[in-house]
């Protein structure tokens, strides 16, 4: 296997380049929509909602909306975004003229995955914080998760663009794959709610640990499970990444 | 030594083989042109010596270096002309080129420097701001000019550089092309303009079905497949028979094509003399690629 170089950045600092002249057109997804989905569901649902783990269901919901608009943004990113400029504008075959590797296109679209992630939680921290919804000073560590999880995500996301036969491919991803493991993962109800069945489905999909961890780093309350919750996104995210390697010279030098 | 050396290179996919034993050698400086019609594998090949694509067989050399070994370093010499836009649309012209360089490693100042000097070569200065969408056809090829001469390549690949440009940007790129030959700067054309291909490459290789079928120059390859000039007869229903017994009685290279019977290799002009009593609509005119192309890949559409 072949391993990226340093020269990834470039993809980067090309992704950010194009992201910064367009962020006022994509705007809409990444920033208005988790604020809106915080207070609909924080102040409106949550008034029927009580208190759940000793919270108001606002509080709650922070760190689910949070984890879930990460996944999103690395997800989008690294499915049609990556897609659209490797089949359509065939950039890659562009930069693929250049000392730039597939491996150092597929890590620069991961990481820049990963940073699309990051300006997310960032986003929504802020608002969160300007609401006095953030109780604990460790929530200054859920930018770090935000970022192991959007490499996790931006790389399962890739290892689908490397198989996907066309862009419509992705309804498929988002429907049977993103949407049910939002619901599962624990981000907009405990859950222990489920029977016990689909406590164990939720236990092993992606979304779940990084849930844990960032409610566990807002709300400041800590145990011993999170280690293996961290452990499990590590893993994840490296395992993707290098079958995403793989597979992406596959589909596009081979 | 060659600058890019290519043997018994191989690309299937699935079924097809679209590139089959391909082996070549491109000297330093020189223009070598690549030939073919549709589906020939200019394109495959050209994707391989570029690392954009795996051989599926054979070896490629440049500058006496494996590419599968040292690919990184011998991408850095060249500058590709891709035959499709794969412009970045979300830029702007000057940010194209910018972000071209960057894959280079090309310092800030420098990129700019170098962007602006490109556009100007091109007569595209006025629009360094311009969003992509804004240019024509035409602008958008001078543009994918502009950008694979941002690292100053030593060898430039070009796949149909002309292709959908009026005429005078045809003779602008012609132009640009024969100087930066003057500067020492290999050239790979692919193209299926035989104009092209007559007026800038010193060597021509003819390819059909993923096979070179002929190399020369291309006054060479006039000369062997063709002959300098020929005779063309216009082909009358009931004269068919008639001319092609006539010829044959003369023992001459002859093909009826749609119409129209050509005469090669024959003193066309003495030819014309001898056939004039026979009241046949007939006319020598000067050979060119084109004829040889026909006489190598056939007349029939392939696809």
């Amino acid at each position: 296997m072949r391993l990226p170089s340093w020269r990834f950045i470039r993809m980067w600092q090309r992704n950010r380049d194009v992201f910064l002249r367009l962020w006022r057109s994509i705007a809409p997804g990444f920033i208005f929509e988790p604020i809106i989905l915080l207070l609909a569901l924080g102040l409106g649902f949550g008034h029927f909602m009580g208190v759940i783990d000793g919270q108001d269901y606002i509080y709650f919901i922070v760190p689910g909306v949070i984890a879930s608009y990460v996944m999103t943004s690395a997800t989008f990113e690294c499915t049609y975004g990556a897609f659209f400029r490797m089949e359509y504008r065939r950039t890659y075959d562009s930069i693929l003229a250049t000392p730039l590797n597939i491996e150092d296109v597929v890590a620069g679209e991961i990481f820049w995955g990963a940073t699309r992630s990051l300006v997310t939680a960032t986003i929504i921290l802020v608002v969160a914080a300007l609401f006095q919804l953030l109780p604990s000073p460790w929530v200054l560590l859920v930018p770090v998760v935000a970022v192991l999880e959007g490499v996790m995500f931006a790389s399962i996301g890739m290892v689908f663009v490397s198989l996907a036969p066309s862009i419509y491919s992705f309804n498929y991803y988002f429907t049977l794959f993103i949407a049910p493991i939002t619901f599962f993962s624990g981000a907009f109800f405990p859950l222990d709610s489920f029977p016990e069945a689909v406590q164990v489905v939720s236990s092993i999909v992606p979304l779940t640990p990084a849930v844990e961890l960032i409610r566990a780093l807002v709300q400041g309350e800590f145990h011993p499970g999170l280690l293996l919750s961290l452990a499990y996104i590590v893993l994840l995210a490296g395992l993707f990444f290098f079958i995403s390697m793989v597979a992406m010279r596959r589909r596009v030098i081979d | 030594m060659a600058v890019i050396k290519v043997q018994k290179l191989t690309k299937n996919f699935k079924d097809l083989v679209a590139v089959d034993r391909v082996s070549l050698e491109i000297e330093e400086g020189e223009c070598f042109g690549l030939l073919g019609p549709n589906g020939a594998g200019k394109t495959t090949l050209v994707h391989m010596i570029t690392a954009v694509s795996l051989p599926t067989d054979g070896d490629i050399w440049v500058l006496g270096k494996d590419l599968r070994k040292y690919p990184r370093r011998i991408k850095a010499m060249f500058g590709v002309v891709p035959q499709i836009d794969n412009l970045d649309a979300e830029l702007t012209v000057l940010q194209n080129l910018t972000t071209f360089a960057r894959y280079f490693d090309i310092a800030k100042d420098e990129a700019r420097r170098r962007s602006m000097a490109a556009l100007n070569l091109f007569r595209l200065e006025g629009k360094s701001g311009s969003r992509i969408k804004e240019l024509s056809g035409g602008m958008k090829r001078r543009l994918l000019l502009a950008r694979g001469l941002i690292n100053n390549p030593r060898v430039l690949i070009l796949d149909e550089p002309t292709i959908g440009l009026d005429p005078q940007s045809k003779y602008l790129v012609w132009q640009k092309l024969r100087e930066l030959k003057g500067q020492g700067v290999t050239q790979l054309l692919c193209t299926q303009n035989m104009d092209e291909a007559a007026v800038l490459c010193d060597r021509v290789a003819i390819m059909h079905r993923g096979r070179v079928l002929a190399l020369d120059s291309p006054k060479g390859l006039v000369e062997r497949y063709v002959g300098p000039k020929l005779l063309e007869i216009e082909v009358g229903a009931d004269q068919r028979d008639s001319i092609n017994q006539e010829l044959q009685s003369r023992g001459l290279d002859f093909e009826d094509a749609a119409g129209t019977i050509q005469v090669f290799h024959c003193d066309a002009d003495r030819l014309a003399q001898e056939l004039e009593g026979l009241s046949w609509n007939l006319w020598p005119r000067l050979a060119t690629l084109e004829d040889v192309f026909f006489r190598l890949t056939g007349r029939a559409l392939v696809e």
